[in-house]
């Protein structure tokens, strides 16, 4: 990968620290480095605010449980840190090994304000406190929960009962004083409400129509996809990928399958990969026109809804003869495909790229120029570039306030650096330009389809020969020993992966959606960490909305692209 | 207005029970509260958007509030947090209500046999119809809400005929009762 920095950047920057806060280990996929906690806030400091490391955004957190480590050893958790530099395209990740009998650990929330919300998830899943946090309460479980899931000694199927008493509490950062003139009113949306799409908690203290101080609740679509991980085989994980963003679901697809083939270190077969791009892109379409339609509808204009949701069903058809799903789709597989294309793809792609553009103008169409709509959105819960990268935003969100990241440029993966396509950016990053940029996106992703369409289909197989990965014919292994064994052998045992650990990402439709996989071997994951992009820019929505009025609020939603499946996994 | 137990009288009204007419009404204009959580909802986006257009059915009126709708549609997985939002929403819908659990998470937990999830929705709220699949299908859940319709007149078939039994019942085993108290 050419984002791997010089490692004597890195060495030097690290012969700088004061001596044993730092020890540089040797990372397979990226540079990693393990941190003594007491210097951790430092090293963290040094790495975002130096100039020649500039690591500005924070991709993840994650907690690991090691129950067998003595604390001699270090101890028996481990919070993983993924760094990002926007403005060097590098890639860091910082490892704090904490023992369990004094779980603590520096917030980070002064040199990132996006740990706020990873932090409290490490939080709630392993049980590490955060010293310096404003607000360390659970965030993904309810509030009766007793214990922390993700440690190792957790029953996965072990739950508690939550009641009305003991529903969660909000925090406000309430201002001092001045509110003479009208009087401060506590307003409660959701989750069961429309505007909330159903799983979100808003709290807003009104000063008025001001929306002086909010908090929201999350956690009402939490599925366990981690520990469920953690309790399948490789493989086994691919569905549970597809219920992460099911609004796109076969990029999630694509996502971990490249994860676990960068851990086999194999590579899927050019058709697979061809036809990955091409279905990764309808997806980002489809996934853009329902944030696009709801943003509208949000805003009160229910017709574009109806427009924006048609290209969808027109997409599902292709899908549909892809795989026989129409949303969660299931049709990667570790190493290609489920099945191979369909005879008619190419004319059915064909003609999706006649008809999509005219629902996307008839869309435009009604509210470029409308007035109520260009009155409720340009300028209201507008962020700046440097802002959105401190609260670790990425995708068209963070591209409509100018920064223009895009994982398909920076790391080209498959197909998309033998490309011709533009990564659009706008400069005000407010409601609008999040509207305009999945416009302009999804006529660069029927562009990208179309180069591939002209390229004609790769020939050969759809996943690789391997039969230590990929099942064998259904007429092999009916007919041949050899074959019948393999596949008794991957049913039963799964895909045998070598031990190691990887971060690997890919441009999700509203971010860059990672994953970090630790393998010890077996045919489970041991750890699997999705880096939800809509999960930290979520965690912003109470500073965006701060200050206007509560419509404000109601319509900015919309526009971040939440997506509950993969903001609680 | 052909298939009620009607008599046409002239050419501008109709005779009939009005048990019927109520059947008839209900049946043909649920308003249902779309409780959707996760991808069981885009589906149902689907279902009520132009392609597959659930008006044709009479069950577009889509309610966020629950005492307008008398239909809860629960389309998506339910976990433990959201429990006693969903039950508290039951509760504050009128009488008559009918539910509908869309989606095997609903269902029955689905394939999250897990920690936070709740492993049916009818742990807490009885149920009228299950649509299985993951997510159903926009045709599966217009199935779903054909089946309702039967259901609705079935019902109050049967809360008559149990109200016709109970009263002779209760007959009966008033004097049953006399019967017994005789050798006591």
């Amino acid at each position: 990968m050419p984002t791997l920095a010089e490692p004597s950047l890195l060495d030097a920057v690290a012969a700088k620290l004061p001596a044993g806060s730092v020890a540089v280990q040797e990372g397979a996929d990226q540079p990693t480095w393990v941190v003594r906690r007491e210097a951790l806030s430092d090293v963290a400091r040094a790495l975002h605010d130096g100039r020649e490391t500039r690591f500005d955004l924070l991709l993840d957190v994650a907690g690991v449980d090691y129950p067998e480590r003595s604390d001699e050893e270090g101890g028996r958790f481990e919070v993983v840190y993924h760094l990002y530099s926007v403005t060097r395209n590098d890639r860091l990740r910082l490892k704090v090994p904490v023992a369990e009998s004094d779980a603590v650990l520096p917030s980070l929330i002064p040199v990132w304000k996006g740990a706020n919300w990873f932090e409290r998830e490490v939080y709630d899943m392993f049980g590490i406190r955060f010293t310096g946090h404003p607000n360390l309460s659970r965030i993904l479980c309810h509030e009766a929960f007793q214990g922390h899931p993700l440690r190792k000694d957790y029953d996965p199927a072990r739950r508690w009962i939550l009641t009305e008493d003991d529903i969660y509490k909000p925090h406000f950062d309430l201002p001092e004083g001045e509110d003479d003139l009208f009087e401060r009113m506590t307003v409660n949306i959701g989750p069961s409400h429309p505007a909330m799409h159903g799983t979100f908690r808003l709290m807003a203290v009104l000063d008025g129509e001001e929306i002086i101080a909010s908090d929201v609740e999350i956690g009402y679509l939490h599925r366990c996809f981690e520990k469920m991980a953690e309790t399948h085989n490789w493989q086994q994980v691919i569905p549970y990928t597809d219920r992460l963003n099911y609004c796109s679901a076969f990029i999630n697809n694509v996502a971990y399958c490249k994860t676990v083939e960068k851990l086999l270190g194999i590579e899927a077969p050019p058709r697979a990969v061809w036809a990955r791009t091409i279905l990764s892109e309808f997806s980002r379409v489809m996934d853009h026109c329902v944030c696009n339609g709801t943003t509208l509808v949000d805003a009160g204009a229910l017709t574009n809804f109806w427009y924006m949701f048609q290209p969808r069903e027109e997409i599902y058809g292709l899908i549909e003869a892809c795989c026989g799903a129409r949303l969660t789709v299931s049709y990667g597989r570790i190493g290609g495909l489920a099945q191979d294309l369909p005879p008619d793809f190419e004319a059915r792609s064909r003609r999706l790229l006649e008809i999509i553009p005219a629902f996307i103008e008839d869309t435009e169409k009604l509210v470029d120029k409308n007035r109520i709509w260009l009155d409720r959105s340009v300028g209201v819960a507008a962020i700046s570039g440097e802002e959105a990268i401190n609260w670790s935003w990425t995708g068209p969100c963070l591209r409509a306030s100018g920064v223009a990241l895009d994982q398909r440029r920076a790391v080209p993966y498959d197909l998309y650096d033998t490309l011709d396509f533009e990564v659009p950016t706008l400069q005000g990053g407010d409601v609008y330009d999040r509207f305009r940029i999945r416009m302009l996106e999804i006529r660069e992703s029927l562009k990208i389809i179309r180069q591939l369409l002209d390229r004609g289909m790769p020939e050969g197989p759809y996943i690789v020969a391997d039969p230590h990965v990929a099942l064998p014919a259904k007429d092999a292994a009916y007919n041949q020993m050899e074959a019948m064994i393999y596949h008794f052998k991957l049913i039963m045992d799964g895909i045998q992966v070598p031990a190691g650990e990887i971060y690997s990402a890919v441009e999700g439709a509203n971010g860059e959606l990672g994953f970090y996989a630790i393998s010890d071997g077996s045919s489970k994951p041991y750890r699997l960490k999705v880096r939800p992009p809509c999960f930290p820019i979520f965690s912003t929505f109470p500073t965006l909305i701060n200050g206007g009025s509560l419509s404000d609020a109601i319509v900015s939603l919309g526009g971040l692209n939440v997506i509950a499946g993969e903001l609680e996994r | 207005m052909a298939n009620l137990e009607t008599k046409t009288v002239g050419e501008s009204w109709v005779t009939t029970t009005f048990e019927t007419l109520e059947d008839w009404a209900q049946r043909h204009s649920f308003w249902p509260f779309p409780f959707g959580t996760a991808c069981c909802a885009i589906e149902f986006m689907s279902t009520v958007s132009s392609h597959y257009d659930v008006a044709r059915f009479g069950s577009e009126v889509v309610r966020f509030s629950p005492r307008q709708s008398d239909v809860l549609l629960v389309a998506g997985t339910i976990n433990d947090k959201m429990g006693p939002v969903l039950k508290r929403i039951y509760d504050q819908m009128a009488e008559p209500k009918w539910v509908i659990s869309m989606g095997a998470c609903a269902c029955s937990g689905g394939f999250y046999r897990a920690y936070h999830v709740m492993q049916g929705i009818d742990e807490i709220i009885p149920v009228d119809v299950y649509v299985p699949g993951c997510p159903p299908t926009p045709e599966g859940l217009i199935y779903g809400i054909l089946q309702l319709k039967e259901r609705v007149v079935r019902d109050r078939r049967r809360a008559a005929e149990r109200a016709k039994a109970g009263a002779t019942n209760g007959k009966e085993s008033a004097s049953a009762d006399a019967g017994r108290a005789v050798p006591a």
